[in-house]
């Protein structure tokens, strides 16, 4: 039974970030509809980020995450800005190309750069873990759980609460009604871009520190941000939050109890099994976002 | 005319390993042989058919496992007590059971294909590959996991009293590989200038218009990947026989990428277009080699290649060459007096 | 007229589509009768090409029987229905946009050609015989329509009147028995139009049963032997050309009340 409780604690707070994932991308491809490849890029991005701020740099920790995200948030809208603006209006498989040869590009400059040798960050937390009872946590999840939770209240807010949310909701339903109504569909899609690759960014400045930095971590973190957004339907946000759980709950249980090889086809699996049962995505509520 | 150079071309490529001294060349040669192979099989699912299958490496891995695992033989436990073993098998068998397994997996994929469209095709063709790969990475009993499977043989075709060839070394790899490609163009080529790559291309371009004129949608979608994964899985037991080691690294993402590049670049949708796309993305990284550049810097330039040739050539090199040969040729000018005028006020 | 023959071809029995809460069609009941042309008419949203598409499987029927001479059409697929020789056109222009104009007829006459899959691979002979046939038969269709010229251009290139008339040569190439048009004439220009009426006569002519969905009164009153109109989901009046002319439901469904009591 503590075993059992462990891996939930576990699962919790990998699903906070799988979650911050998840939203990034199923704004993305809900809104732009772009297979965005560089996603699992961005995640990597801020986790180098964080490397070179903490231990090159020798600056705070917390500032570093926020600089790390506000990065990673300009580079998405350079990416926007620089590839994707004058596809626009092009079929999927064009507009994914080329994402895909600027995920190449992206992550062998990040080997050129940074070697493949697997990075470490050092935290200011204290070392040892919260014990309650059986359980034990440490004190660098716990952070890493609640900021996620801030982070994904903050986005539902902006896409639920705001003007700017408004007018993604509106051009994710319906684009060219969108415009004519007087949303600047360009201004829209680099900010959705900007949103969601500054919470793969931030995503990957939480679980930097907890596990290693790494050019090619990036990839998993693509795979299973799509089998997110598959769960939870596309542009749904509150979807892909229960989606990023459910996903780290399979994982941590899997791996747990079935076996750790395995951990990460538990997502593929999922996906293969969700699509061939409901081809749409799980919760597809096709109308809305938010 | 055409069918001059077409021959001319065929006894070039056959004359090679007689002159080419330098067997690392035609090493490349051998594995970019291979590769176009696999894009042919890719243009005719995604260039064709319109299907956005990125999970190619998968067809392609599982016919090098299925043909190593036949010729290799095998003992697995299927359940704690139940052991299944298959005794080493000749290499042609081997071969022939990978190309018929891929097409089966082709069929399944057929199937999804029809189920699940656009974008979350994708990522169920590339979840399938995942999958497989970490499949073939864990299942050590079967697959040797990372360990790789070792001393594959290599084809050896053996007819009593009149053949006796093992395609051991780089020539004889060479001409077996020119063969199957060569096999596998006029395979394609036919199904595509027939009444099945109408269907084909018909279901790509508009779907509900195809099945108005009584296309079986489903069918013919099956039929391109049937057709796509048993061309890849032969393009796989040809690099097993060859290379002699499979790992699990064969499924990595990344080589579909590099089908995917050939096939775009080249031109999808056209019969030279993955060739082309191949020659130049499988000898790519030979030139950029021998300019002692670092891997990383070469893929970084296959990715900025990639997006380039999106940007400027999106129909692909061979489309953008044809089109150039057909905009040069409506310059010149012709024998009608009408003609000759309207020709010289074209030209700038 | 060429007289229609009293058996019939297309059997709609309260045929009833909804979509979620909204109810498209309401309980429908016509027959086209062998040989005949028939028009539905009435004003947009009134569920035509709900009903075209329920007919030709492109959508599913809530309620109701579709039977084509006695073969029950519910349920088909669409590619299924076109072999029974029912076959349909499209509202918005639907070609095969990146093929040429001969290329678009030899994709039509899918259903006439037997080559299988292994056959074209083992290159049997009969295919590239059957190669040359088709290809013959695509200009011949192509000349009956009047865009042979086109032949070699690709579809895209088309002007307007000339890639609705494909249209019609795709759908003719599929051989049918029954031609469901959907709105054939939109957007053509009066010599267009006008052309057109002599291909539907020529269509005719060939026994080909026609059941037309089309705005132009002109085209409707002109080729139809009977007309049928739907308002909101049900038919509202049926019978000859000149009857539903004058008939004060259907003037009402168009123009509005104020119209029908001038009429009397």
């Amino acid at each position: 039974m503590d075993q059992f409780l462990q891996h939930c604690l576990n699962a919790l707070v990998l699903g906070g970030t799988y979650a911050l994932l998840g939203i990034g991308l199923t704004l993305i491809f809900g809104i732009m509809r772009v297979v965005n490849f560089t996603h699992g890029e961005l995640y990597s991005f801020g986790a180098y980020m964080m490397f070179m701020f903490v231990m090159l740099l020798h600056l705070d920790f917390f500032l570093s995450l926020v600089l790390a995200m506000l990065l990673g948030i300009a580079l998405g809208a350079a990416i926007e800005f620089l590839l994707l603006r004058k596809l626009r209006g092009a079929d999927i498989d064009t507009t994914m190309l080329v994402m895909i040869g600027a995920w190449i590009a992206m992550q062998n400059f990040e080997q050129l750069v940074w070697s493949g040798v697997a990075k470490s960050i050092k935290t200011p937390f204290p070392s040892s873990p919260l014990v309650i009872g059986a359980l034990s946590v440490s004190w660098n999840r716990i952070f890493v759980l609640v900021v996620a939770l801030g982070l994904i209240l903050c986005t539902y807010a902006l896409v639920n609460r705001t003007r700017l949310g408004r007018a993604m909701r509106a051009t994710f339903q319906d684009s060219d009604t969108a415009a004519l109504m007087g949303v600047d569909i360009g201004t829209i899609y680099m900010s959705t871009f900007a949103l969601g690759s500054g919470l793969a960014a931030a995503a990957g400045a939480l679980l930097g520190p907890i596990f290693v930095v790494t050019p090619t971590m990036g990839d998993l973190a693509s795979l299973k941000a799509f089998a997110i957004v598959i769960l939870g339907g596309l542009g749904n946000i509150v979807g892909a939050t229960i989606g990023g759980f459910i996903l780290a709950f399979i994982e941590e249980l899997g791996a747990g109890y079935i076996s750790s090889g395995y951990r990460d086809a538990m997502g593929f699996l999922l996906i293969i099994v969700i699509l061939l049962a409901r081809p749409t995505g799980l919760f597809s509520r096709k109308e809305r976002i938010g | 005319m055409k069918r001059l150079g077409t021959l001319a071309g065929l006894l070039f490529l056959f004359s090679i390993p007689l002159w080419l001294g330098n067997f690392y060349l035609l090493h490349v040669l051998i594995i970019t042989g291979i590769f176009i192979i696999a894009a042919m099989s890719l243009n005719l699912l995604l260039g064709y058919t319109g299907q956005l299958s990125l999970g190619h490496a998968a067809f392609f891995g599982i016919g090098a496992y299925v043909s190593s695992l036949a010729s290799l033989g095998f003992a697995v436990h299927l359940l704690p007590d139940w052991l299944v073993t298959l005794d080493p098998q000749p290499v042609w068998l081997g071969m022939a059971c990978a190309i018929v397994i891929t097409g089966l997996c082709g069929f399944a994929i057929g199937k999804v294909a029809f189920k699940v469209r656009g974008a979350y095709f994708v990522i169920v063709t590339i979840s399938f590959a995942e999958v497989v790969r970490l499949v073939a990475l864990n299942w050590d009993e079967l697959t040797q996991g990372p360990m790789a499977l070792n001393n594959i043989p290599p084809l050896s075709v053996v007819i009593p009293g009149l053949v006796d060839i093992t395609f051991v070394g780089k020539p004889a790899n060479y001409y077996l590989v020119l063969v199957f490609a060569i096999l596998t163009y006029a395979i394609i080529a036919r199904l595509v200038r027939s009444r099945a790559g109408r269907a084909m291309i018909a279901l790509k371009e508009n779907e509900a218009l195809a099945a108005s004129v009584g296309i079986d949608v489903t069918k013919y979608l099956v039929l391109a990947a049937v057709v796509s994964a048993a061309a890849a899985g032969a393009a796989g037991a040809l690099y097993a026989h060859y290379v002699r080691i499979v790992d699990p690294n064969v499924f990595l993402f990344i080589y579909t990428v590099t089908m995917v590049i050939m096939v775009v670049a080249g031109g999808k949708g056209t019969l030279a277009g993955p060739v082309v796309g191949g020659v130049i993305f499988g000898l790519l990284p030979e030139g950029l080699r021998s300019l002692a550049i670092a891997p990383e810097v070469q893929w970084i330039v296959y990715g900025v290649l990639m997006i380039l040739v999106v940007y400027l050539l999106p129909q692909g090199i061979v489309p953008a060459l044809r089109a150039y040969r057909q905009r040069s040729r409506s310059l010149e000018p012709q024998d009608a007096p009408g003609a000759n005028a309207s020709a010289r006020q074209a030209m700038p | 007229m060429r007289g229609a023959s009293a058996r019939v071809a297309l059997a709609v029995e309260g045929l009833s589509i909804r979509f979620g809460g909204l109810t498209a069609v309401e309980s429908m009941s016509f027959d086209v009768k062998e040989g005949e042309v028939v028009s539905l008419i009435g004003p947009n949203g009134a569920g035509k090409t709900s009903a075209f598409n329920a007919i030709t499987g492109y959508l599913p029927a809530a309620d109701g029987e579709i039977t084509y001479r006695g073969k029950r059409l519910n349920g088909l697929k669409a590619n299924r229905i076109a072999e029974l020789g029912v076959v349909r056109t499209f509202q918005k222009t639907s070609v095969f946009a990146g093929q040429t104009v001969l290329d678009n007829i030899l994709i039509g006459l899918h259903l006439r050609s037997r080559q299988y899959p292994i056959a074209i691979i083992l290159r049997f002979p009969f295919v590239a015989r059957e190669e040359r046939e088709l290809a013959e038969e695509a200009h011949e269709i192509l000349r009956f329509v009047g865009i042979d010229a086109h032949a070699s251009e690709l579809a895209s290139a088309l002007p307007y009147g000339e890639l609705r008339l494909l249209e019609v040569a795709i759908a003719l190439a599929a051989k049918p028995t029954l031609l469901l048009l959907d709105e054939p004439v939109s957007g053509m220009n009066p010599t267009e139009t006008a052309n057109f009426m002599k291909t539907l006569a020529r269509i005719r002519e060939r026994d080909i049963t026609v059941l037309l969905v089309e705005h132009d009164m002109k085209i409707v009153m002109g080729v139809s032997d009977r007309v049928v109109c739907l308002n909101q989901g049900r038919i509202i009046a049926e019978g000859a050309p000149a009857h539903i002319q004058r008939d004060a439901e259907v003037i009402r469904a168009y123009l509005g009340e104020r119209y029908a009591r001038a009429q009397d």
